[in-house]
């Protein structure tokens, strides 16, 4: 095990790579909390010996792993040389790395779901514009459920009942009609608008939810509790997470690992050929569709009755669309995604925390995902390549 | 022979295989669909969409439908329309007056009050509608309306709010102007990544919406610097100068009447029609559109179109959106940033308009009257809720995309009509 991990690892040029980025992390790391060095020549240096492997890496042709180098050795020494220009009390506000990693797995976890989602839909060959639709469906419904039914749990199983309606009615325009599946996903997410705003004024009108609707757990982890940076982290985390975690290793071993998972990505990289060796491109991107229209709502019944506990009419504000950025970022592959929704957890996190230095700045952060993902189509460090038959309809001959 | 491949990520406008393996882009299925359904489509689909809205409506409140889409008709003031008699009307800038068929004096026409709201959500619904349909005609989806439309929105209130001195003509031009290619930067942008590169313009649209978004949070949020000057605790920006403001032409002015932009939302559909039907570049966006291959070996550039119609399509939402702050809105806060609008409304008018100049004046004033129907101010909350009502625009909206969108459903039904009548008169 341990022998093909190591034969794994990078080596030469791209191990070089990865070096730089480790250094240039370092260069910002060193003067933040615990360690917090105080003189700025400190992260220059590293950040200037990233940025000088990163361009020897570039030289020798490690295009994606070597621009990724320059810019994190750039960033690394800018924002460590800010670092250590702040006062230390506004740094021991902000940065409490224990907190800053929970909130982001809190903030991960319905862009996680969401983007796995993302992942079988896209993958069997359908587009998923209204991902934000079937996410803000599930936190209506399930927030919904948990009141009426007086249970979360059944709540969990109306959310991803309205999910995979929603994503029946798109499957079914999408694959049966042959409608732009853009189109249809516009569709989608106007009609969860509706739909959801509508029903939640005419039962709670304009009071809102209750608040003694029963929520989610946390898992309660007590022998945690002592460990360093573990115990406050893991320790009490929302059951969701978890699920979260387990998803995107499901989704994985599904996608990769199972015969099923291989029909789907045939299905969406050549419908007729897969057509043609008998697997039912039909009802393969009908189920794909609606397990992600299922994926999406639980995430959004996380947000609804597992962070905040409350409703508001789009309360989603973007996070599908986040959710599809983090599916392009992670190149249609759940460890890609599951990364790329961490980071873009990570950037809500640190907006949460940043204004204690500046009110009106720690919003850009909320931009971070996007910026990175138009990079990312862009193809300035390697290109997103999408399955090949996304998008498009398929006709049986 | 082995044919070049299509860039990557602009697949669905290029179909890599030959013959019937894949549907055609969607530009060429509204060509279909526009010579299939013609105005029977759209009408159809609004029915529908109005008939499930007032199902909803029925099931939940027990209420008649039909008062409900009475009051918001009236509360859109289209009731006006047919409250003929014998009127003078003012011509606009004159103390000259004419007889006319309806009563424009808003003192005493509740009415003409609310057509004015009416017609004032019309002019952004019309550019931004626009800009949807001109991307559709080159065969793509500019679903970034919203970032196009706040880009020119932030540009024009700055403008419009600084450089005190200016002649009111050459200061609201500048304003208008600057907004327009803000909005057509935005949009270029996108065009540009798919004209180069060949990235989806719909993925890249939508990330540049909601960077638009954070951006205009950041500048107009506390501390933020566009944020305003004299009131330093809330997130709005500083007001548009006073010589800056578009004429209202149709009301008072402090009831917020119906401004000039009006007549230039009109100006925008009949540049529409001149572009797209009498220009070579309207001609040669609609070649791509149809089929950027047949266009690629008629001696196109392809790339040069994609980029010019988004960069078009984004200046008709930033003039949208310009307008919008000289016209009527004169601020912006971090909620108007916030909370998608307008723009997303465009899409469903270019829709249910079928990209045609005439198709989207309609819709839009349809949308327009669904949006100031439901309004808190304008729905008589007796008979319906205002926030229920202004959920069940959005619901039809929904509804209308959904069907129109699905063209194939809609002619297969008329085709399914025209199969049984000759079945009927075979056996005659």
């Amino acid at each position: 095990m341990i022998e093909r991990l190591y034969a794994r690892l990078p080596r030469g040029a791209h191990g070089l790579a990865w070096l730089a980025i480790i250094i240039g992390i370092a260069a910002f790391w060193v003067a933040l909390p615990p360690l917090k060095v105080r003189e700025p020549a400190v992260p220059i240096v590293l950040g200037l010996f990233a940025l000088t492997i990163g361009i020897g890496t570039l030289i020798r042709g490690v295009k994606r792993i070597g621009w990724t180098a320059v810019a994190i050795g750039i960033l690394g020494l800018g924002l460590g040389y800010l670092a250590t220009r702040s006062s230390e009390t506004h740094l021991d506000q902000v940065v409490v790395w224990s907190a800053l990693t929970a909130a982001m797995l809190r903030y991960a976890t319905p862009l996680a779901f969401a983007a796995m989602g993302g992942i079988f839909s896209e993958r069997s060959g359908v587009v998923n514009i209204g991902l934000e639709g079937m996410m803000l469906s599930g936190a209506f419904f399930g927030i919904l459920g948990a009141d009426k039914l007086n249970s979360w749990a059944l709540g969990l199983l109306c959310a991803a009942l309205a999910g995979a309606g929603f994503a029946l009615i798109h499957a079914f325009f999408a694959i049966h009609l042959r409608a732009d599946q853009i189109v249809g996903g516009t569709a989608i997410n106007f009609l969860a608008l509706g739909i959801t705003g509508y029903l939640f004024i005419d039962i709670y009108g304009g009071e809102g939810t209750p608040p003694d609707i029963p929520d989610i757990p946390d898992v309660h982890l007590d022998f945690l509790k002592d460990w360093y940076f573990i115990g406050p982290v893991l320790g009490q985390l929302n059951l969701m997470i978890w699920l979260a975690f387990l998803t995107i290793v499901a989704t994985w071993v599904v996608l990769f690992k199972t015969p099923v998972g291989l029909r789907i990505r045939a299905v969406g990289e050549h419908p007729r050929a897969a057509d043609t060796v008998g697997i039912s491109v039909y009802s393969t991107r009908y189920a794909a569709v609606t397990l992600s229209g299922v994926l999406a709502a639980l995430g959004g019944a996380y947000l609804s009755i597992g962070f905040v506990n409350s409703f508001n009419q789009n309360m989603t504000v973007g996070r599908g669309f986040i959710a599809l950025a983090a599916v392009i970022f992670g190149n249609w592959r759940p460890w890609g995604a599951a990364a790329a929704a961490l980071l873009f957890g990570f950037s809500s996190a640190l907006a949460q925390r940043l204004p204690a230095y500046s009110e009106s700045a720690a919003v850009l952060f909320q931009a971070l995902p996007y910026v990175l993902t138009l990079i990312a189509v862009a193809g300035v460090i390697g290109r997103s390549i999408p399955p090949a038959a996304v998008g498009r309809p398929y006709k049986k001959q | 022979m082995s044919e070049p491949l299509p860039p990557e990520g602009s697949g669905k406008v290029e179909s890599p295989v030959e013959g019937g393996d894949y549907a055609p882009s969607v530009a060429a299925r509204y060509a279909l669909a526009q010579k299939a359904g013609g105005v029977v489509v759209p009408l159809l689909t609004t029915l529908l969409a109005f008939f499930i809205g007032g199902l909803v409506v029925l099931a939940t409140t027990g209420k008649n439908p039909l008062t409900t889409y009475k009051a918001i008709f009236e509360g859109a003031g289209l009731n006006w329309f047919f409250q003929v008699g014998s009127y003078e009307l003012r011509v606009p800038f004159t103390q000259a007056h004419i007889p006319f068929p309806w009563n424009t004096n808003d003192f005493d026409s509740l009415a003409a009050l609310n057509l004015q709201q009416t017609l004032i959500i019309w002019v952004p619904l019309v550019l931004t509608g626009l800009a949807v349909a001109f991307a559709f005609r080159c065969g793509m989806f500019n679903i970034g309306g919203q970032g196009q439309y706040l880009a020119g929105g932030v540009i024009a209130v700055w403008v419009g709010s600084s450089l005190p001195g200016l002649p009111g003509f050459v200061h609201i031009l500048a304003a208008v102007v600057v907004g327009a290619l803000a909005g057509a930067l935005w949009a270029g942008i996108a065009g540009f990544l798919k004209a180069t590169v060949g990235a989806h313009e719909v993925i890249s649209t939508i990330m540049l919406n909601w960077i638009a978004v954070w951006v205009g949070v950041y500048l107009f949020s506390l501390g933020g610097p566009l944020q305003n000057d004299t009131q330093p605790f809330v997130p709005v920006s500083n007001d548009v100068l006073e010589e800056a403001k578009l004429k209202v032409f149709w009301g008072d002015p402090i009831l917020q009447g119906l401004h000039v932009g009006f007549f230039v939302a009109l100006a925008a559909l009949v540049v529409y029609w001149i572009t797209l039907n009498r220009t070579t570049l309207g001609y040669e966006v609609r070649a791509v559109g149809f089929n950027p291959e047949a266009a690629r070996y008629g001696g196109i550039s392809v790339s040069r179109n994609y980029f010019l119609a988004m960069a078009i399509s984004g200046m008709f939402a930033g003039l949208a959106g310009a307008i919008d702050v000289v016209g009527w809105q004169y601020r912006l806060n971090t909620n108007d940033v916030l909370l998608p609008s307008i723009a997303f409304v465009g899409i469903a008018v270019a829709l249910l308009g079928r990209n045609t100049a005439i198709g989207v004046g309609l819709a839009a004033l349809l949308f327009a009257a669904l949006l100031t129907g439901t309004s808190t101010r304008n729905l008589d909350p007796e008979i319906f809720k205002p926030e229920l009502a202004s959920n069940l625009t959005l619901l039809i909206q929904g509804l209308v995309v959904l069907f129109v969108g699905a063209d194939v459903l809609i002619l297969s039904l008329l085709g399914l009509r025209k199969r049984r009548r000759r079945q009927a008169e075979a056996t005659e």
